[in-house]
């Protein structure tokens, strides 16, 4: 199931499998080695810094802005270099598993995740140096595709759009989950609710993901990055080849699977673009039953409408790319 | 007759060099973008990618030219003959240099001089949008009629401040020739500053200048203005039906666009072929140093430093350096440089305002068509006029020249 998940948001993989990890989890009744937790934390703020480069690139190359989009892929380049030294690959990462991670830490990995982070916050100055000094950019931004927030809220528009129209709805603080409670961060909110206002909130979160994932590296426990849980987790090899009851375990979970008990669940987490929603049902064997995935570019879609009415084409291009959203999340 | 041999001889160059820096502009521009954007450019075809532009030409010529059953035929195929053509003839106005003496021969570095010069130019580059506006009306395209009817809107409108800009140095040179506007921007104040339109008395005309260079941009669709091929709105804007070598006509007449673009601020504004500093100071040498300089960046790079790209770099990179620095020993010879200097000042100037072209483009986003509007009408136009009330009183204070 979880490299299916990867394939929902192309571009927040992570938070995918994230959320499908955490339901599965609720539903199993096992904890979560701190190690593991706090890995996820890193990495899952890494995947919204990705995701918000990518939009950042995309938007602006939208407005014309050509260069903006070679600058933001080329910080991204590293990212997907720090994923692929975690988990193998660069884009469809599949890296946390039921109970913890798939591996531990690599070599020099929290070496390169440091370096990022000392690299990074300078880049996001150049970005709004070139950005936010531009006549031109808040020309085209600023009082566009603004939609009331009451029709927000009932079109269930959530992630850094609503936050931008000044409502601080955000899953880590409200609903905290893997261990957010124990980061300090701020969520940025904005009363403008035009595209100006979401591309500062993004901005502005991207400063906040460097923020979190300072902490993940300095607290990062040593320990185990899997739960002890044998029916649940693969056995190590190593284990695996000397000990029978590990080899035995192994054998069932390849076959069979995780047997899962009865009982359903909604897990939501904050993904880059909005709230990220898993409903699991499982009916006591190891195949779920029903998985129904929240999705927020779904929700977040259903403003353009009111964003393009009587306005021009140009500010559709506008508001289109305020709202962040990746295709394959729309539609699942 | 013999002004007719030496007329088809100085178009037969002119139209060579220009129709080949057509083509390299492109490069140029490739290449420039790439490195602002951190990325390498053209690189595979030659040594970097120096034969690109040879490469393109032959992949337009031998495409198909496909032309949509939904146009209409006379004007689609016209359009881009239109385009091509108004755009390509304004350069045979430019004057490149003075009057020279070449194998005994006197004659102007320049193909025409008409007492209306600056006249016909600006009335040729306003006929050029019947190009694109028929191009995007015979396309039978929403998309190509929106950028057809956009890109007319707007040349329309900045045409008017572009117009007015230019009247306010004509009061200051009086006279509408563009080989005499040169030659009335000789000499130098104090004995340094240059007699250029932007920094001749009574009034200096940085602003008309800026006003003037502003409109260009519009006037050849560039970033930040190029609302009539914006790719995220109308797919390619004017050109989306088109292909092969109708396709190639309309780019190659943005590029000329560019380029009499640029040529028109350096006669009018920057003083054409005269030098920025006099020759008593040295400036005959800036070429001979720059491709001096450029030979040794070469030699040093191709025969010193570890190799970076391909193997054959070690062999073309240190011929290009030789091939430089045997260009600035001809700077050198007495008998040529009164024919190339006028040449290099000329067209470093308007170089240098051809790489702003380009570095423009790799900085700003895309106006919003009523913001562009907004801007010509609610800025442009009314500082142009300003601009050109005080050019006229200063000049009207002055009194008659001489």
């Amino acid at each position: 199931m979880i490299p299916l998940t990867d394939r929902v948001d192309y571009l927040a993989n992570l938070s995918n499998n994230l959320c499908y990890c955490l339901a599965i989890e609720k539903l199993l009744g096992i904890e979560v080695p701190p190690r593991a937790v706090w890995t996820r934390v890193m990495l899952t703020e890494l995947t919204r810094i990705n995701s918000h480069l990518v939009w950042l690139g995309t938007h602006a190359l939208d407005m014309g802005a050509m260069s903006m989009f070679f600058y933001a892929t080329r910080e991204r380049e590293e990212l997907l270099k720090i994923f692929e030294m975690f988990s193998g690959q660069r884009l469809m990462t599949s890296y946390f598993r039921i109970g913890g991670l798939a591996l531990d830490h690599p070599r020099g990995g929290l070496e390169a995740v440091k370096k990022f982070l000392e690299m990074f916050p300078p880049k996001i100055d150049e970005y709004e140096n070139l950005l936010d000094n531009n006549p031109i950019w808040k020309n085209r931004t600023i009082g566009v595709g603004v939609v009331p927030v009451d029709k927000m809220l009932a079109m269930g528009i959530t992630g850094p759009m609503i936050r931008a129209a000044g409502i601080p709805w955000d899953a880590r603080k409200d609903e905290p989950y893997s261990g957010y409670q124990n980061f300090e961060f701020d969520v940025p909110t904005s009363t403008d609710n035009d595209v100006y206002a979401r591309y500062r909130v993004r901005m502005e979160e991207m400063r906040q993901s460097v923020r979190i994932m300072g902490q993940a590296l300095e607290g990062m426990p040593d320990g185990a990055f899997q739960a002890d849980a044998p029916k649940v987790v693969l056995p190590q090899r190593e284990k695996m080849k000397t000990q029978m009851e590990a080899l035995i375990y192994h054998f069932k979970i390849v076959t069979e699977g995780v047997r899962v008990p009865p009982g359903e669940v909604y897990q939501v987490i904050e993904s880059p673009r909005g709230e990220l929603g898993y409903y699991v049902v499982s009916d006591g064997t190891s195949k779920p039953f029903r998985v129904h995935m929240r999705t927020p570019s779904f929700g977040n879609i259903q403003g353009l409408g009111m964003m393009c009415e009587g306005g021009m084409i140009a500010d559709s291009i506008a508001s289109m790319g305020s709202m962040d959203f990746v295709l394959g999340d729309t539609d699942r | 007759m013999n002004f007719f041999i030496i007329s088809l001889i100085k178009t037969g160059i002119v139209a060579g060099a220009f129709m080949t820096t057509l083509a390299y502009l492109q490069w140029i521009e490739r290449k420039v973008l790439a490195h602002i954007q951190s990325r390498l450019g053209p690189y595979r075809v030659g040594p970097h990618g120096l034969l690109q532009p040879l490469a393109d030409v032959v992949k337009l010529l031998t495409k198909e030219g496909f032309v949509p059953s939904h146009v209409n035929h006379f004007f689609y195929i016209l359009a881009p003959f239109l385009a091509v053509f108004f755009a390509l003839i304004s350069i045979c106005l430019i004057p490149f240099g003075p009057s020279v003496e070449i194998f005994g021969v006197r004659t102007d570095l320049g193909l025409a001089d008409i007492n209306v010069g600056v006249l016909f130019v600006l009335a040729i580059s306003s006929v050029g949008v019947y190009g694109i506006a028929l191009g995007g009306w015979a396309s039978n395209n929403k998309y190509s009629l929106m950028g057809g009817l956009r890109s007319s809107a707007q040349m329309i409108s900045y045409e008017l401040p572009m117009a007015i800009a230019l009247v306010s140095p004509l009061l200051l040179l009086n006279d509408l020739s563009l080989r005499t506007i040169v030659n009335e921007q000789a000499g130098y104040y104090l004995g340094v500053i240059p007699r250029w339109s932007i920094f001749q008395m009574p009034f200096p005309q940085v602003f008309s200048f800026l006003i003037f260079l502003i409109s260009a941009f519009a006037e050849t669709n560039r970033v930040p203005f190029d609302l009539p091929e914006a790719e995220n709105e109308l797919v390619a804007g004017f050109h989306t039906e088109y292909s092969s070598l109708n396709f190639a006509a309309f780019f190659m007449a943005e590029y000329a666009n560019m380029i009499t673009v640029t040529c028109m601020a350096t006669v009018l504004f920057l003083g054409g072929w005269h030098p920025l500093w006099p020759a008593e100071y040295g400036s005959d040498f800036v070429p001979v140093l720059l491709m001096l300089g450029g030979s040794a960046v070469l030699l040093f790079h191709g025969v010193m430093q570890p190799l970076k790209g391909r193997p054959w770099d070690r062999l073309t990179m240190p011929a290009a350096g030789l091939a430089f620095g045997a260009i600035a020993l001809v700077f050198l010879v007495p008998v040529l440089k009164p024919i190339l200097m006028p040449v290099f000042w000329f067209v470093a100037k308007a170089g240098v305002l051809l790489f702003i072209f380009i570095w423009i483009r790799g900085t700003l986003p895309r106006f919003r068509y009523d913001q562009l509007m907004n801007f010509t009408w609610k800025f442009l136009f009314p500082a142009a006029i300003v601009n050109l009330l005080i050019t006229a009183f200063a000049v009207a204070l002055q009194g008659p020249k001489n």
